[in-house]
């Protein structure tokens, strides 16, 4: 083993899974600044929304009334921290009666500066999201 | 409004005689409490004068943070303002020289945001 | 992956919804409040029963000890495991995830 000084820089693939409605738990404001935190540290960072987790990406949020930061301005910033992969999984948009329509419309830039804006949200199947779990090396559920 | 417990002293700006809470490090409690004439007195504090230029990025993170509610670090903050402000002006050195303690530390201090995430 | 659950299946949706994402060759550990769940003839067993074909599951010991139930009310099928077998199945895992 070295003992250099500098370690060379490890970059990990991030999954952040959330499970939990925004407002009813702190667990999507601590998802979020856990996320912003990973990506801050340029780690390669992506989301996943499942479960209760998908009505944090619903329109119209505002949390005002009940005294609490609203979550969902957030998500927009995403792109620019260079997280740009928000998959959703499609059966848990269904049991709740929701579709792609109900959700934020998030985009970040094109790669290389191109002009041009991606949607960042991915819709999956139950078992793409299996897989999108399976092929991060760090996996963090809130 | 109703009355409050008067904030400690040692935690507070005075604008105009009205106290406007800050935390340990300078930033404000509540970003709505900022005003342009607060952040001449945050800045006085840093050493900084505000100038055109750095009014320019004040401007510019409370922009961001309306929209976002996130205070971005430099990396996110050189990206933001090379997209609003151009290239010349979205890029660290510039930013530095305006701000030499950090960027996105005194500048969203000054601008009422909190420190930005990811910032140690 | 590693799964492990540690809520009541009575109570929340997380063992559900783990066995939903729990694909061939990943282990489940049940923890906490979890372990209620493999106590035969429950619903909860019955969905376990029905969903893990390929999937490996686990239970900590510890955690029925403290709760009085004892190995002969639990289903078959499931592995028994102490601190240091859990710490095993993390090492033998490249990744692990925690349904809340």
């Amino acid at each position: 083993m070295s003992d250099t000084a500098i370690a060379p820089k490890i970059i990990k693939k991030f999954l952040y899974v959330n499970r939990k409605a925004p407002y009813g738990t702190i667990y999507a404001l601590e998802a979020l600044e856990a996320v912003l935190i990973g990506a801050a540290f340029d780690q390669d960072v992506s989301l996943a929304f499942l479960d209760d987790g998908v009505f944090q990406l619903t329109k119209g949020q505002n949390a005002r009334a009940i005294g609490m930061k609203t979550v969902s301005p957030a998500f927009g910033a995403l792109g620019d921290f260079g997280v740009t992969r928000l998959y959703v999984e499609a059966e848990s948009l269904a049991e709740r009666g929701l579709t792609r329509d109900d959700l934020m419309i998030i985009t970040h830039d094109f790669e290389n500066g191109t002009t041009g804006e991606v949607p960042s949200i991915i819709v999956v199947d139950r078992a793409r999201m299996s897989n999108v779990m399976a092929e991060h090396d760090i996996v963090l559920t809130f | 409004m109703t009355t409050m417990r008067p904030p400690d002293a040692a935690q507070c700006y005075d604008l105009n005689g009205a106290a406007i809470e800050h935390d340990e490090e300078g930033y404000l409690v509540d970003v709505a409490a900022w005003t342009p004439e607060l952040a001449l007195q945050i800045a006085t504090t840093e050493c900084l004068v505000m100038d055109d230029e750095r009014w320019d990025v004040v401007r510019a993170l409370r922009s961001y943070y309306e929209i976002y509610q996130v205070a971005p670090p430099i990396r996110v903050l050189v990206k933001v303002l090379a997209k609003t402000l151009g290239p010349a002006k979205g890029n660290s050195d510039y930013l530095y020289r305006l701000f030499p303690e950090g960027p996105a530390k005194q500048a969203c201090k000054i601008a009422g945001l909190p420190k930005p995430t990811g910032c140690v | 992956m590693l799964h492990t659950v540690n809520a009541s299946p009575f109570e929340r949706t997380a063992l559900t919804c783990c066995l939903a994402h729990a694909v061939n060759g990943d282990a489940v550990v049940l923890i906490e409040d979890a372990v209620y769940a493999v106590v035969k003839g429950s619903t909860a067993s019955a969905e376990i029963v029905a969903m893990t074909e390929g999937v490996d599951l686990y239970v900590l010991g510890p955690d029925l000890a403290a709760r009085g139930i004892n190995r002969a009310k639990l289903i078959a099928g499931i592995t028994e495991i102490d601190y240091a077998g859990f710490v095993d199945l993390v090492v033998a895992h490249t990744s692990s995830q925690a349904w809340l």
